[in-house]
């Protein structure tokens, strides 16, 4: 029957790679692969050139060479004999440090904000406006540094806590906001799992705890740093992060010294999720027999002892017990000391994604329709379940896509600790390192790929949760 | 039964009742107030709690504020002004620092007696967007706009005249070719040639040539190198840049990613995931850092530059998904329409799908922009002065040691106010733009 509908055969002639739509497409997809070949070559044969010219080649040797620097602040074990490669794993760790407690604090203010600026209450709602609009209209850098000015200028010394008339400490004498940074009891343990007498390795959950000779010498402190936290370059720093633990302990005597391993928490941690994942079969228990019998027996305070009383058998078999700081001789001992370079770093980024998280969740809230909840109510649902069942399913899915990149943005902007001179990734790997060899190139080179995999690794997770939780349709 | 109802009935009031005023606790601001500050328990908790926090932080900051001292010429004589006055230990604000420093934090260390030129230039600028922003302002006001970057560029960094007007001649040719050459030659060609002898007349022909009329007739202002430029004047130059390259290329980036063919597809794709999975200083830095490796030896260019092609891609790759949202939310039929007229590719984007994309993408560009102008902080980290870089330059001389505050708080309102203006801008035109019924 096509008699008519192909035009007549002509071969292929030169101008239809350009006239011809069907082949136009092919054209200019090869014209840019030239081009971009050719831009990439160029970029790279000048690069081999100027190599050449420093004298310089592309090796990451380097890694495993001594660093040489102090780093004021490990999760894990550190010193200055140790390699290039271990000082960029704790920048790495430190990072994540301050992009995980970031993130948790933004999410509670950015969801307390975003509900309160919904609320009927005229003054709460202008206080929460007034909180968003100020934090998302002025740069996070103004907010770092002001926060870290706040901290070293506004707040006592250790010195000012002796005496009556002094500083108090907060929380029945446990916690210690002084201009040295903030000192927070450490949980320690009498039998612990990775041995008591022996050096043990730093508490995960914990920053590092090193005596207060740290403020020795100071460099590579960026140039607006307002003081205070820096890069140790002294020796007189003590062999071992748990130096910190020794002197507190010093006052029980003859006893075994309490201390924490990375053994003990992941054993916390092991019977918290088993507790969690208990609770949750109980609840499917209870829901099952409510299927059947049509009546729901009691499961909150099984639920709540499935969880606590594992944990608190496990605190007592170690011997867990507190270890507050106190004051020793020109500063406290023992405890968790938290520098201000950390604490303004993640007061300012969690206050400052907050607003973002706020203007989200306020945004998710109000998309879902009054309509949803009237329907709601008239199925017969109370206005608990309501949320629970028809809202939030509903609002999360509007608000975790961009909840998850504001993750991202916070992770990205804790690199905006060189203003402070937390030891993150960006300083150690890309910054003392790279002034200490010399390898700009490598060391940027791994910097932007430790950044690249980590936001396409968490967009990636976001991309399989959307698909999931996406709406169902034909 | 209803005529002894009627006989029984004494009285039939015949008009009506004047109306009551409502309840003294229904009306005005006592109603207000009873609905909401103090509907129920939880509001009066939450009403307590907000005033009190106000009240704590207000009771601070005000009296700190306004005892503020504002003529002194350093630190020292200012506290002393502040114990005469109020007693010694009273906590005031040294506003002093900026009645005596403002200059260096908006023009950095521009010289003094060419003052006039950065605020003409800003003058200019304004004048420059009202048309752009305003649909009211009149539009032959547009050459302005168009001519603009060229003025504000020669009045800001000085040097011969003739630079920029021999910049402005390659535009001039390409629109020629485009005009009078596409009937005889064919669009595509012309486009090429539109693109490719403006390119070769800039590399090669347009800086003797400005160099030989500046030889000829020297219409010079004097230079002023990019290193003297500081405060807010280097932050709104690089904004401002940023933000008018980026929007271009930004719109290019999510075509391309929408795009059918391959290879732009993935180039695109790539480009934007790179440039946005990585923080702007490690950007920064491989700008300052990294650039001279990149580049043919000997090459050195200006570090306001290259953070300007840096700030500009970075904020491109994020327009660029934003824009790809906007793509994206527009029906397929728009799209399908588009075709079914027989427009070209070109013509169906700049004419159908862009104009509506775009609309929906404002909030997300111009939150974009407000992240741009904001980020333009962090060159201080790379060794230009950008104001909170001057902040701590200024407190590093004796005389102002130890201020802190005062700078923060007027390098937070400006900031603010440029961002805030920048959002409500944006709701005005969302509003302005919007065309269903509500």
């Amino acid at each position: 029957m096509a008699t008519i509908s192909d035009p007549p055969e002509r071969g292929f002639r030169l101008n239809q790679l350009i006239f011809d739509t069907r082949y136009r497409s092919m054209t200019i997809q090869v014209v840019a692969m030239i081009l971009i070949g050719l831009l990439l070559s160029w970029l790279i044969s000048n690069t081999i050139h100027n190599l050449e010219a420093l004298g310089k080649d592309f090796d990451f040797g380097f890694l495993s060479q001594p660093a040489g620097y102090d780093i004021n602040q490990q999760l894990i074990d550190y010193n200055n004999q140790m390699t290039h490669g271990r000082a960029a794993l704790v920048g790495i760790l430190n990072t994540l440090l301050v992009a995980v407690l970031g993130c948790a604090l933004a999410t509670v203010l950015g969801v307390v904000a975003g509900v309160l600026r919904l609320s009927n209450n005229w003054i709460v709602s202008r206080l929460a406006a007034v909180y968003v609009e100020g934090f998302r209209n002025v740069p996070l850098l103004l907010w770092i540094v002001l926060i870290f000015a706040l901290m070293t200028e506004s707040m006592p010394s250790p010195r000012d806590f002796r005496g009556e008339d002094g500083s108090s400490m907060l929380l029945g004498e446990s916690v210690a906001i002084t201009n040295r940074g903030v000192y927070i009891p450490n949980v320690v343990f009498s039998r612990s799992l990775g041995g008591n007498e022996v050096a043990a390795p730093e508490a995960p959950a914990a920053a590092a705890a090193t005596p207060g000779t740290n403020m020795a010498g100071t460099y590579g402190a960026s140039r607006i740093a307002t003081g205070g936290a820096g890069v140790q370059t002294g020796q007189a720093n003590a062999p071992d992060a748990s130096g910190g633990d020794a002197g507190g302990a010093a006052a029980a005597g003859g006893e075994v010294i309490p201390t924490s391993s990375g053994w003990d928490w992941l054993l916390i941690l092991a019977v918290v999720i088993a507790g969690v994942f208990g609770a949750k079969v109980l609840g499917k228990r209870a829901a099952h027999i409510q299927e059947a019998t049509g009546k729901r027996p009691m499961t909150l305070p099984l639920q709540i002892a499935a969880i606590l009383v594992p944990l608190i058998v496990v605190l007592v078999a170690l011997g867990a017990s507190l270890d507050k700081p106190e004051l020793g001789g020109f500063n406290f001992d023992g405890g968790v000391h938290l520098r201000n370079s950390l604490i303004a770093l993640w007061l300012a980024l969690s206050l400052y994604t907050g607003a973002f998280i706020a203007e989200i969740v306020r945004g998710g809230i109000l998309a879902i329709s009054k309509g949803q909840t009237e329907a709601a109510y008239a199925l017969g649902l109370r206005p608990g379940t309501t949320m629970n069942l028809v809202i939030l399913p509903q609002a999360l899915r509007v608000i975790i896509p961009p909840l998850i990149s504001q993750f991202l943005n916070l992770t990205k902007n804790s690199s905006l600790a060189i203003a402070v001179g937390y030891m993150d990734v960006r300083s150690t790997l890309g910054g003392i390192t790279i002034n200490q060899t010399g390898r700009e190139l490598e060391g940027m080179l791994l910097l932007g790929l430790f950044y690249l995999v980590l936001s396409l690794l968490i967009s990636g997770v976001m991309n399989v949760y959307n698909s999931s939780v996406k709406l169902k349709e034909r | 039964m209803s005529d002894t109802h009627a006989q029984t009935v004494a009285f039939v009031r015949d008009t009506m009742l004047d109306q009551k005023d409502p309840p003294l606790n229904q009306v005005g601001a006592v109603k207000w107030i009873r609905e909401n500050l103090f509907s129920g328990w939880l509001n009066i908790l939450l009403t307590l709690a907000s005033l009190w926090v106000v009240y704590a932080v207000l009771s601070h900051l005000l009296p700190w504020a306004l005892r503020g001292v504002w003529d002194a010429s350093n630190l020292t004589q200012c506290r002393e002004i502040i114990a005469e006055r109020y007693g010694a230990g009273t906590s005031a604000a040294c506003w002093a620092v900026l009645t005596e420093r403002w200059p260096q934090l908006i023009f950095g260390f521009y010289p003094k007696e060419l003052y006039w030129r950065p605020i003409l230039a800003f003058l200019i600028f304004l004048a420059a967007v009202a048309p752009v922003l305003f649909s009211a302002v009149p539009r032959k006001m547009l050459w302005v706009s168009a001519l603009a970057p060229f003025v504000l560029f020669w009045l800001i960094w000085g040097g011969s005249l003739w630079g920029p007007i021999a910049a402005i001649l390659g535009f001039v040719i390409g629109w020629a070719i485009l005009t009078f050459a596409a009937p005889k030659i064919g669009t595509l060609l012309a486009v090429i040639l539109a693109i490719v002898v403006p390119l070769f007349y800039w590399l090669v022909i347009c800086g003797p040539l400005s160099d030989a009329l500046a030889s000829v007739v020297p219409l010079s202002l004097r230079a002023v190198a990019t290193q003297k430029m500081g405060g807010f004047l280097l932050a709104t130059i690089i904004g401002v840049s940023g933000i008018v390259l980026s929007l271009p290329l930004g719109i290019l980036l999510a075509l391309g990613r929408q795009s059918d063919m391959f290879i732009i597809n993935k180039f695109s794709v790539a480009f934007i995931e790179i440039i946005r999975g990585v923080p702007l200083i490690v950007w920064l830095f491989t700008a300052s850092l990294l650039l001279n490796y990149f580049l043919p030896p000997g090459t050195n260019f200006d570090l306001m530059l290259r953070v300007i092609i840096m700030v500009t891609l970075f904020s491109a790759a994020y327009i660029a998904e934003v824009v790809r949202g906007g793509l994206a939310a527009l029906p397929k039929g728009q799209y399908e329409a588009a075709d079914a007229l027989g427009l070209d590719y070109w013509k169906s984007m700049r004419l159908v799908i862009l104009p509506q994309a775009l609309k929906i993408s404002i909030p997300g560009i111009v939150n974009t922009f407000i992240g741009l102008f904001k980020d333009t902080t962090l060159v201080v980290f790379i060794g230009l002065l950008d104001p909170i870089g001057l902040s701590s330059s200024i407190r590093a001389t004796t005389d102002w040691n130890g201020v802190y505050w005062e700078l923060f708080v007027f390098i937070g309102l400006c900031f603010f106010v440029f961002c805030f203006s920048m959002g409500r801008y944006s709701l005005f035109l969302e509003k302005k733009l919007r065309r269903e019924h509500r």
